[in-house]
């Protein structure tokens, strides 16, 4: 039984690290890099997206990403009664 | 009062700061000096970390990377802060729960063998060696210019320092001189910022001022954008890097950073696993501040310098300009005897060579601000390299007391007399790391870069694996660590200190290059633990049971050695 409940658990953190790793991929590596110069043709104010995005965005969101793991891991503790 | 009166002043209060603290904190058992008795608050740890993590490297020379390379230093930025989303998502929780006291004792324990314990304890070791001496370098740096102290003095004053509270204080002391360190060198870093971006956008907040209008209305990037094709460099805001190699790069400054020992082992300090997430978080939000405001440094030191030299009589110069010539850090040769200062990417008609290393330090004099805020930039410099060579240093010692003497050497050594030998390696480590500090080998840069191709290309598939691979056994890992260090090393000896043959760029496999090629090296560990794996015995029953224990958050232990 109480395996199971733990198989759950893991199950879902798998899910959610595959879903925030992917938006940390985009921003990164998709945006900052392979898609730069395509980006680079929108400005945001001053500057060119791309370049934005490799110097300014992708940190920006790197930082929500753990905020909100942070978030979702403790309501997932709380509901399998992990947190101790 | 004058610059120095003020760089005295304030470098004397922060160390005085610092020494305080390691006095009041010291260390009475192995599990204070390891991890800090394992009972530090999440904000505090991720100040601490911030510190530990943020070196001379990040702190005076990144933004002069960026300011000279544009685009191309986008590495830097995205790849020593994204290696946090790695950290807090597939490492920090898991490693907490552990609960061990050092990289190798996961490894160790996780693949059940000396062997593997062994190669990680070399991995730890070389990784922190190189790392520590560019520090040593960067408090000598700043010694020099703003204390006009020699270089050495300057190296053996910051070994007195950094011995003192390492030694004395342990991972309890030096947690809380970081968490003072981080705050010096962030506002060291801000104050000038926030001053230079009003000077030249009116706008206080860096991040907004850099893509904001100068006095004339120019969008300040295009402005730049505009000098660097005068003068005939590449785009500032599109780079010269290929695609492919900045991708690599990137990945390898990553994955880099998520496998630094002493980045992990800050985690092993906190009291349970919802807290190693917590502090991860932490930590990247006090990164992220330095990290968005460095670019915004970089855009404005390139644009002021470039308007304050360009084209300018050499006897009108500012006086920063002869400071700094007297380093050997700015050099001026004029080449067409026209008296100015002709600043041209085409190196045949160039006659001004500029340390990309000093455009941090020499930008509040190139902006004109006064000298408190100059003096604050040494003592913040200070507090950088200070704080990353206590948290390397103290990674050495640990690797010596307690993964050699401790877990392979002498198991049954006393709880005092691991202590003893665990301040003793410290002061061994100290010695080396001024002994390289003093005669700089000439590859410090690039050792630096090998330590993070290192690092990703050892530790960080280990432990991945370890954690998210049940089946993973020691065969697998240790061939894994193994060919991929050799193959970094191979690598990094090949086309940085020409052996094997040496070669240039037209040589590099697939374009990627050494500072790339960690990237490659991972990937080949990997595969090679993955495939040894599959026909090799399964790891044993109790070994498996531990990989589904860490993965569960509840009935987190003390930090023990047991």
């Amino acid at each position: 039984m109480e395996k199971n409940a733990h198989r759950v658990y893991w199950k879902t953190n798998l899910k959610y690290l595959a879903i925030l790793l992917s938006i940390w991929f985009i921003v990164s590596f998709l945006f900052g890099i392979i898609l730069v110069d395509e980006l680079n043709t929108i400005r945001l104010g001053g500057f060119k997206l791309g370049f934005w995005f490799a110097q300014q965005g992708s940190i920006y969101v790197f930082v929500i990403l753990i905020l909100v793991y942070i978030r979702l891991m403790n309501k997932l503790d709380k509901k399998h009664n992990l947190d101790n | 009062m004058d610059l120095q009166t003020w760089t005295w002043i304030l470098v004397g209060i922060t160390f005085a700061l610092y020494i305080g603290i390691a006095i009041y904190s010291r260390a009475g058992s192995t599990k204070e000096f390891y991890v800090a008795g394992g009972s530090v608050s999440p904000l505090a740890n991720g100040l601490a970390t911030a510190a530990d993590w943020m070196s001379a490297a990040s702190f005076i020379s990144m933004a002069g990377i960026i300011s000279f390379n544009g685009y191309d230093g986008s590495v830097y930025l995205m790849g020593w802060t994204g290696g946090y989303v790695l950290l807090a998502l597939l490492l920090a929780p898991y490693l907490r729960k552990f609960g061990k006291f050092t990289v190798p004792d996961f490894i160790g324990d996780r693949y059940y063998s000396n062997v593997a314990r062994s190669v990680a304890v070399v991995c730890a070791l070389l990784v922190s060696f190189t790392y520590v001496a560019g520090q040593m370098r960067g408090v000598g740096l700043v010694f020099s210019r703003f204390l006009e102290v020699d270089i050495n003095t300057g190296v053996i004053i910051g070994m007195i320092i950094v011995l003192f509270y390492a030694v004395l204080g342990g991972m309890k002391g030096i947690t809380y001189t970081q968490v003072a360190q981080y705050c010096v060198l962030i506002f060291a870093f801000m104050v000038p910022a926030i001053f230079i971006s009003i000077q030249m956008t009116g706008n206080p907040i860096p991040q907004l001022g850099f893509g904001g209008v100068d006095a004339d209305g120019i969008y300040l990037l295009d402005k730049l954008d505009g000098l660097h094709r005068e003068l005939g460099f590449a785009e500032y805001t599109s780079g010269s890097k290929s695609t492919l190699d900045v991708f690599f790069i990137t990945a390898a400054l990553m994955a880099g950073t998520a496998g630094l020992p002493h980045v992990i082992v800050r985690f092993f300090t906190v009291k349970k696993v919802s807290d190693a997430r917590k502090s991860a978080g932490w930590a990247l939000l006090f990164i992220a501040i330095l990290f968005t405001t460095a670019p915004a440094i970089a855009v404005f030191a390139r644009t002021n310098m470039i308007e304050t030299v360009s084209n300018k009589d050499y006897d009108k110069l500012p006086e920063w300009f002869g400071n700094w010539e007297e380093t050997g850090l700015i050099s001026f040769n004029d080449k067409n005897k026209d008296g100015k200062v002709q600043y041209l990417a085409d190196k045949s008609k160039n006659e001004l060579t500029i340390d990309r290393d000093i455009m941090v330090l020499a930008n509040p004099e190139i902006a004109r601000l006064p000298n408190w805020v100059i003096a604050l930039v040494a003592a913040g410099g200070l507090a950088a390299a200070l704080s990353t060579a206590a948290g390397l240093l103290l990674v050495i010692s640990a690797s010596v007391s307690h993964d050699l003497i401790k877990k392979m050497i002498k198991p049954d050594i006393s709880e005092k007399g691991e202590l003893v030998a665990a301040r003793l390696s410290a002061i061994a480590a100290v010695c080396v790391a001024g002994y390289f500090g003093i005669n700089p080998p000439d590859f410090v840069a690039a050792t630096v870069a090998l330590a993070f191709g290192l690092a990703a290309a050892s530790f960080f598939p280990a432990i991945i694996l370890g954690i998210f691979h049940k089946k993973m056994n020691k065969e697998g890992a240790i061939a894994g660590m193994i060919v991929g260090i050799l193959l970094m090393l191979f690598y990094m000896l090949k086309f940085k200190f020409d052996w094997f043959g040496g070669g240039t760029k037209e040589d590099w496999w697939l374009g990627i290059s050494p500072e790339g090629f960690g990237t490659m090296a991972m990937i080949a560990n990997f595969v090679v633990s993955i495939i040894i794996s599959k026909f090799t015995p399964d790891p044993p029953e109790e070994v498996q049971e531990i990989v589904e224990n860490i993965r569960i958050p509840s009935g987190v232990g003390e930090a023990v050695s047991h």
